[in-house]
C-alpha cells in the first residue's frame, strides 16, 4: 500500500531537485562527474527494475512465462517498434505462455 | 505569459515533435494508471503520484516496488534517488525559469526529462522559454488525464495475470531506458546493478533490491570515457544518458 504521507515525501523531494536550478542556479554550478553519475544511476535503477520486475516475485522467481514476455518487448524496443506494440506484445506474450501451460 | 504568442515562437516541426512525445506519454500514462489499478491500488494513488510527482519513471518505480511487496519507504527513496537526474535538468534550463518567483515556482513543477529535451535544442532564449513552457504545460495535462482514463480501464480488468499484465510493468520501463544504454559505461552500470539486485532479492525486504543496485555505479565510468559518450555528449551538449535520449527514441519511432 502506498500511504499518502509516502505520495507526499515523493512529490516534496521531486519538487525540491526541480527547484533547485531555477532557484539557486545563477550562484551554483554542478560538477560534470556530478551530472554523469545522476543520470546513470537513473539508468541503473530503471534496469534493476526491469530485471527484478520480471525475474522476481516476492524473494523467488516470477516464472518463465513473464520474463520472456519482458524478452519480446525488449527485442520489439531495440527494433524501434512503436511503444504501445512493445508493450502490448509483451503483455500478449506472457498471456499466451501461461495459456498454454508455462508459469 | 500568452499562450498563443508562445505557440507563434516556435517552428512547425518542434510543435509536431512536441506533439508526438505527447502521444507518446499518453500511453504511457495510460499504461500506468492501468497497471496501478489492476495491480490493486486504489485509483487517488496514481492520480495524487502523477499530478504531484508529475515523473514517469519515478512513479512506475514506487508503485512497482509498492506492488511488489516493499515498504512504502523503500518506494520513496527509489523514486528519489531515480528523480535526482531532474537536479542537473533544472540548472541547464535554470535561463529558461525567469522572471517573477511564482512563475519560476509552477515552471519547476512542469520540469521534466521531455520539456527539459526541448528547451535545449533551441538556441534562441524566446524560443527555449516557449518549448519548454509548450511541452511542460501539455505533458501535464495529457499526462494526468491519460493516467486517469488508464486507471478507470484498469478497475475494470479482472484477472491481471492471465492478460499478462504483469509482463508489461518491466516491459514499458525496458522501452523507456534503452535509449540511455547506448552509452558504455551506463550499461557495464546497470547491468552490474541489475545482476546485484536480482542475486539479493531473496535475502533481503521487498523493495530493497533495486536500491542495492547502485552498486553499479562503481562502474559509471567518467563523462564522455567512451569514444561514443564524447561525441554525443559534447555535440548535444549534455551527457549521453540525459533528457535527449527519450526524446529522440521518440521521434526515430515516428520516422
Amino acid at each position: 500500500m502506498m500511504p499518502l504521507y509516502a505520495v507526499l515525501l515523493l512529490a516534496a523531494g521531486t519538487y525540491a531537485y526541480r527547484a533547485a536550478g531555477p532557484l539557486l542556479g545563477h550562484r551554483l554550478a554542478l560538477s560534470d562527474r556530478l551530472r554523469h553519475l545522476l543520470a546513470v544511476a537513473a539508468a541503473v535503477l530503471l534496469v534493476a527494475l526491469v530485471a527484478t520486475g520480471a525475474l522476481t516475485q516476492g524473494h523467488g522467481f516470477a516464472g518463465w512465462a513473464r520474463p520472456a514476455g519482458v524478452l519480446v518487448a525488449g527485442v520489439l524496443a531495440w527494433r524501434r517498434a512503436p511503444f504501445p506494440a512493445v508493450v502490448v506484445a509483451g503483455a500478449a506474450a506472457t498471456a499466451v505462455l501461461r495459456l498454454c501451460g508455462v508459469g | 505569459m500568452d499562450m498563443r504568442s508562445l505557440l507563434r515562437t516556435l517552428e512547425h516541426a518542434t510543435l509536431r515533435d512536441i506533439a508526438l512525445v505527447c502521444v507518446a506519454d499518453a500511453l504511457v500514462g495510460a499504461s500506468f494508471g492501468a497497471i496501478s489499478v489492476s495491480g490493486g491500488l486504489p485509483l487517488w494513488v496514481p492520480m495524487a503520484l502523477s499530478l504531484l510527482v508529475f515523473a514517469g519513471g519515478s512513479q512506475f518505480a514506487a508503485v512497482g516496488v509498492v506492488l511488489s511487496g516493499g515498504s512504502a519507504l523503500a518506494a520513496v527513496a527509489t523514486g528519489l534517488v531515480l528523480n535526482a537526474r531532474l537536479l542537473p535538468f533544472g540548472f541547464a534550463v535554470s535561463d529558461v525559469l525567469q522572471g517573477p518567483w511564482w512563475r519560476r515556482l509552477l515552471g519547476a513543477q512542469l520540469l521534466t526529462d521531455e520539456s527539459a529535451a526541448f528547451a535545449l535544442q533551441q538556441h534562441d532564449p524566446r524560443r527555449r522559454r516557449a518549448a519548454f513552457w509548450i511541452c511542460g504545460v501539455a505533458l501535464f495535462v495529457i499526462w494526468n488525464l491519460a493516467v486517469l482514463l488508464g486507471g478507470v480501464a484498469g478497475g475494470l480488468i479482472g484477472d491481471t495475470d492471465v492478460l499478462g499484465l504483469d509482463a508489461a510493468f518491466p516491459a514499458v520501463l525496458l522501452a523507456l531506458v534503452l535509449p540511455s544504454l547506448r552509452d558504455r559505461g551506463t550499461r557495464t552500470a546497470a547491468l552490474t546493478g541489475a545482476a546485484a539486485a536480482v542475486a539479493v532479492t531473496p535475502f533481503v525486504p521487498a523493495g530493497l533490491p533495486v536500491l542495492f543496485a547502485l552498486v553499479g555505479l562503481l562502474f559509471a565510468g567518467r563523462p564522455g570515457a567512451t569514444p561514443h559518450a564524447g561525441k554525443a555528449g559534447k555535440a548535444a551538449g549534455t551527457d549521453p544518458a540525459g533528457p535527449e535520449a527519450a526524446v529522440s527514441a521518440v521521434k526515430q519511432e515516428a520516422r
